[in-house]
């Protein structure tokens, strides 16, 4: 380990030429740091520029312009035999006429390690992804789970530096794959290799990664941990993408420091939030509040309180319930069609038809004032 | 597909145009067998005409021309329009659709325009005609069939087994042996075969490039119908019926082997 | 690992490796330039060497003279050739309607064949075609000969008195035409038609359309892909054929294949041979053109 990072970015721009005779910048502007050893995801839609940055640090694509430097090394147009990566492809690219065997074991024939060695490895490799004994196999010959288990085999038994892999379990069902982002994880903890992982999945990214990167139409909006991108996500497109939010628009009223006033269109008040980015009077922001950051009490008819600082309110009707069993979903109408989603954790246990909300119900929506996050549109 | 049963008509009238088809190899079979030499009435069994084809010095010759420009012309053909076939395939390039159209020219037009233009230039650059006119014309007609095939059967390849390959530490050229290669193989041998085959039947063009003192099968057949009817033509047409036939099968049950 | 200098990408021992490396268009451009020169060479070379040569005369020793002119088109629509031309025209139609009709309800049997049967009966179809095809007209030859075969066939069964010299006419040639081309029109035919499904036919039905209504309005417009596949796959090469009328027509019978054979082998009229192969391309290409167009290039039919 001779460098500080394991992989970055140094202002990587990627322009594609489109059908139509356009250009379309598939990355645009991406700088990111990976630590040695990190689980870092790159989470994004479809078209976000997040596999094109695969390809940027595997050599399959060399940047219009920037750096991508690979264990302190500038990779430079350096093509992707000659570069300290291996990847772990979508959808496996098995080398089909060759067995199991052949296939983990191509890597290391371009290595000319002997064949003794090449035995040894390879086998340990089999047992590394729990497949031993599938040597004389055909790719086609193995279900869906074991071919992504032996391209990862394939590209581990090289013991890269840095492991790319790009929505390996997209073509896996939802139990299989739960299994594997198990399996992916301790692995890595386990080998101790840098994984750089590529997914459209935000469970998936939050789950198994030490960092993400959220990213949308080649831009990365916001690098941090799982905590920090889904509790203090830099703007809307952020929180929205990960996890469930509500969100209300408004004007700022008033900055001081973070701490921000916002004037709600619908319903008309001001509300007390954490602000992100430069914020100014005047400009329009999204708040977002998550459902299962607040909670709801029975509007007695009380004037709604000035509690300047700690919570703000709501008020409004309950549209709909859905009881889910841990929880209930709560549809709150604040009015002029604007609603809010509350899940209200069902804490004690009651048949008591009282305890919970039913459609009709005035209830006031308690919001603590951390819960609300003034974030600008979009990061521009 | 439809499960309906075609009517008994359709069936009669099936059976017929199957007669049609193969009434006049089956009478060429038999008659290669008749003593008599007029291939009109079955006078007797016998395998004369056989010895008369196997003692033909002539065909002997032809024979062994047809061979020895067939497999030239298919090697050559085959690698050369496999590697434009991964072209277009793969690539863009300036001059694309002139390549493509050039490719598709001796697939469209008719063989005599194709014939006679190869023995205008030969001609016209002094070149005897001989054998290896003929071989190189094969390889001209040869370059775009199998260009076609290859290229019909590259749809669908997977590009990311080259990109595999490559990120675990082949360069391009052991990316191209060891992975396109025998991938893309089984489109590559199909092009073979068709190029072999439109080789060996060959009559059109092989007829204006031939020259006087080259002979082929094709030509050699057609010349001795010319000339006049003698049953051997019909030995020689049976072995030959019966060799493509033979390989045929063989190429049918090597097909479901491999399955 | 290659070694390097610390932050300096390795640079390649050779340049042309590098340069084709970085540089997909040149691999591309490199990997067609065998078939391109080659084809260039021995196909686009002569064939524009041909269209000069129709513009030429014939000199007075068979050689050429260089004196740019029409007279060799002129002469190929003079009642002489036009008639030819014509008449190959005509060969070409009929052996193309002929095949269609003939071929039809063969392709229509052979795609509701059930499953296993289908591909025995398809190969059974092409097998004879894998046999030289002049040994095919040959075997027409004997057969329709007079005092030949067919005659003996149809004597035996006291259908006719005397023969009925068969051989050596436009009928032998249409004969032979139509066995040569009827595959390359049954085999497109029954592509379109497998590809019908079931259920437009049952729907026809339910919507009360009897067999033969459904079939005309429903079968046939579907297959017309079909049909125009194997009309250029038959009318095309027919239109350039003259092996078969030379063994089955004899003198009597000429299309503008024999007639392009004969200018270069025998009359040695170079100009005047290039230029009846210019009118048989230029039909040729037309055709084609109009086809590419209608329906993309036919790949699917070859493989």
């Amino acid at each position: 380990m001779k460098s500080e990072y394991a992989v970055e970015f140094h202002d990587i721009v990627k322009i594609f030429p489109t059908p139509e005779g356009g250009q379309v910048n598939a990355v645009d502007h991406v700088s990111i740091n990976i630590n040695h050893g990190e689980f870092f995801s790159m989470l994004g839609p479809s078209g976000c520029g997040k596999t094109t940055s695969l390809r940027l640090m595997a050599g399959f694509e060399w940047p219009t312009s920037g750096e991508v430097v690979i264990d302190g090394e500038k990779m430079g147009r350096r093509p992707p035999f000659l570069r300290p990566v291996n990847t772990v492809f979508q959808n496996y690219a098995l080398f089909q006429h060759m067995t199991v065997f052949q296939n983990v074991a191509f890597g290391l024939e371009m290595e000319k390690v002997t064949n003794q060695e090449i035995n040894r490895r390879v086998n340990e490799a089999l047992e590394m992804v729990k497949l031993p004994g599938m040597g004389k196999r055909k790719p086609k010959q193995l279900s869906g789970g074991q071919q992504q288990r032996i391209a990862l085999a394939r590209a581990l038994v090289k013991r890269p530096e840095v492991l790319l892999l790009d929505e390996p379990l997209g073509a896996l069902d939802l139990k299989l794959r739960k299994e594997m982002q198990l399996e992916l994880k301790a692995l890595q903890e386990q080998v101790g290799i840098t994984f750089i992982y590529v997914t459209h999945d935000q469970e998936e990214a939050l789950t198994m990664s030490n960092r993400i990167a959220v990213m949308s139409k080649g831009k990365a909006l916001q690098i941090g941990s799982s905590v920090e991108i889904y509790e203090r996500p830099n703007c809307r497109f952020v929180a929205d993408f990960i996890g469930e939010t509500n969100f209300l628009t408004g004007t700022v009223k008033e900055v001081d420091k973070d701490r921000v006033c916002v004037l709600l269109t619908v319903p008309k008040q001001e509300l007390y939030g954490i602000g992100f980015g430069d914020l100014h009077p005047g400009q329009t922001v999204a708040v977002s509040i998550r459902p299962e950051k607040v909670h709801l009490e029975d509007d007695n008819g009380t004037q709604v309180e000035d509690r300047t600082g700690e919570d703000n309110q709501l008020k409004g009707r309950v549209a709909a319930t859905a009881y889910i069993g841990s929880d209930t979903r709560v549809i709150i109408d604040l009015g002029d069609n604007i609603r809010m989603k509350v899940w209200e954790q069902n804490a004690i246990s009651t048949l008591d038809p009282e305890a919970y909300y039913s459609t009709g119900d005035a209830v006031r929506i308690i919001i603590p004032y951390e819960n609300t996050l003034v974030l600008p549109e979009d990061i521009a | 597909m439809s499960e309906k049963k075609p009517s008994l008509w359709i069936r009669i009238y099936s059976f017929f145009v199957y007669g049609f088809i193969y009434a006049p190899i089956l009478i060429l079979i038999i008659f290669s067998f008749n003593t008599q030499k007029l291939n009109i009435h079955w006078e007797g069994f016998t395998l004369h005409w056989y010895n008369v084809l196997f003692a033909d010095k002539q065909i002997f010759l032809a024979t062994r021309n047809t061979l020895m420009i067939a497999l030239i012309s298919t090697i050559v053909a085959t690698i050369i329009g496999t590697l434009a076939a991964l072209a277009m395939h793969r690539y863009r390039f300036p001059l694309y659709n002139a390549s493509e159209t050039v490719m598709y020219i001796p697939i469209v037009i008719p063989e005599v325009v194709m014939g006679i233009s190869l023995l205008v230039f030969f001609v016209m650059i002094k070149t005897t005609l001989g054998l290896t006119t003929i071989t190189l014309s094969h390889i001209a007609f040869n370059i775009p069939f199998v260009a076609l095939v290859v290229r019909a059967r590259l749809h669908g390849y997977d590009k990311a087994i080259d990109e595999a390959a490559m990120d675990l530490g082949a360069n391009e050229f052991t990316t191209f042996r060891r992975i396109t290669l025998p991938t893309i193989m089984p489109g590559v041998l199909s092009g073979a075969m068709l190029a072999l085959t439109l080789s060996l039947d060959d009559y059109v063009i092989t007829y204006f490039t031939a020259g006087p003192g080259s002979t082929t099968l094709p030509l050699r057949v057609f010349s001795m119908v010319k000339t006049a009817v003698t049953p051997e033509i019909n030995a020689l047409s049976t072995l030959w019926v019966m060799i493509i036939f033979i390989l045929l099968v063989i190429g049918q049950i090597a097909q479901r082997r491999r399955v | 690992m290659i070694s390097e200098q610390a932050g300096e990408p390795p640079k390649a021992k050779f340049s042309i490796t590098r340069l084709l490396r970085e540089n997909s268009t040149a691999q591309g451009f490199l990997l067609i330039s065998p078939a391109n020169l080659y084809l260039f060479v021995l196909v686009v070379l002569p064939l524009i060497i041909v269209t000069i040569l129709s513009f030429l005369s014939r000199g007075a020793y068979g050689g050429v003279e260089f004196r740019f002119n029409l007279t060799n088109y002129a002469r190929l629509f003079d009642p002489l050739y036009g008639k030819v031309m014509l008449f190959s025209l005509g060969v070409g139609l009929g052996t193309t309607l002929i095949c269609l009709l003939v071929g039809y309800p063969l392709a229509y049997f052979l795609a509701h064949a059930p499953g296993k049967q289908r591909s025995l009966l398809l190969f059974l179809i092409l097998l004879p075609f894998w046999t030289n095809f002049v040994i095919r007209i040959y075997a027409w030859m004997i057969i329709l000969r007079s005092g030949g075969l067919l005659d003996s066939l149809l004597q035996w069964l006291h259908l006719t008195q005397a023969p009925l010299n068969l051989l050596y006419s436009p009928t032998a040639v249409m004969i032979g035409m139509v066995y040569e081309f009827l595959p390359f029109m049954v085999l497109p035919l029954y592509t379109s038609l497998e590809k019908i499904e079931n259920s437009l036919l049952e729907a026809a039905a339910d919507l009360g359309a009897p067999p033969w209504k459904a079939f005309l309005r429903v079968t046939l417009p579907l297959s017309v892909p079909g049909m125009i596949a194997g009309t250029i796959l038959t009318f095309i090469p027919a239109m350039g054929m003259f092996v078969v009328p030379d063994i089955l027509g004899g003198a009597k019978t000429i299309l503008i294949g024999n007639v392009i054979r004969n200018q270069f082998l025998t009359a040695r009229d170079w100009p005047f041979g290039a230029a009846a192969s210019m009118i048989l391309m230029l039909l040729t290409m037309v055709l084609t053109l109009y086809y590419t167009r209608k329906a993309g290039f036919g790949e699917e039919l070859l493989v």
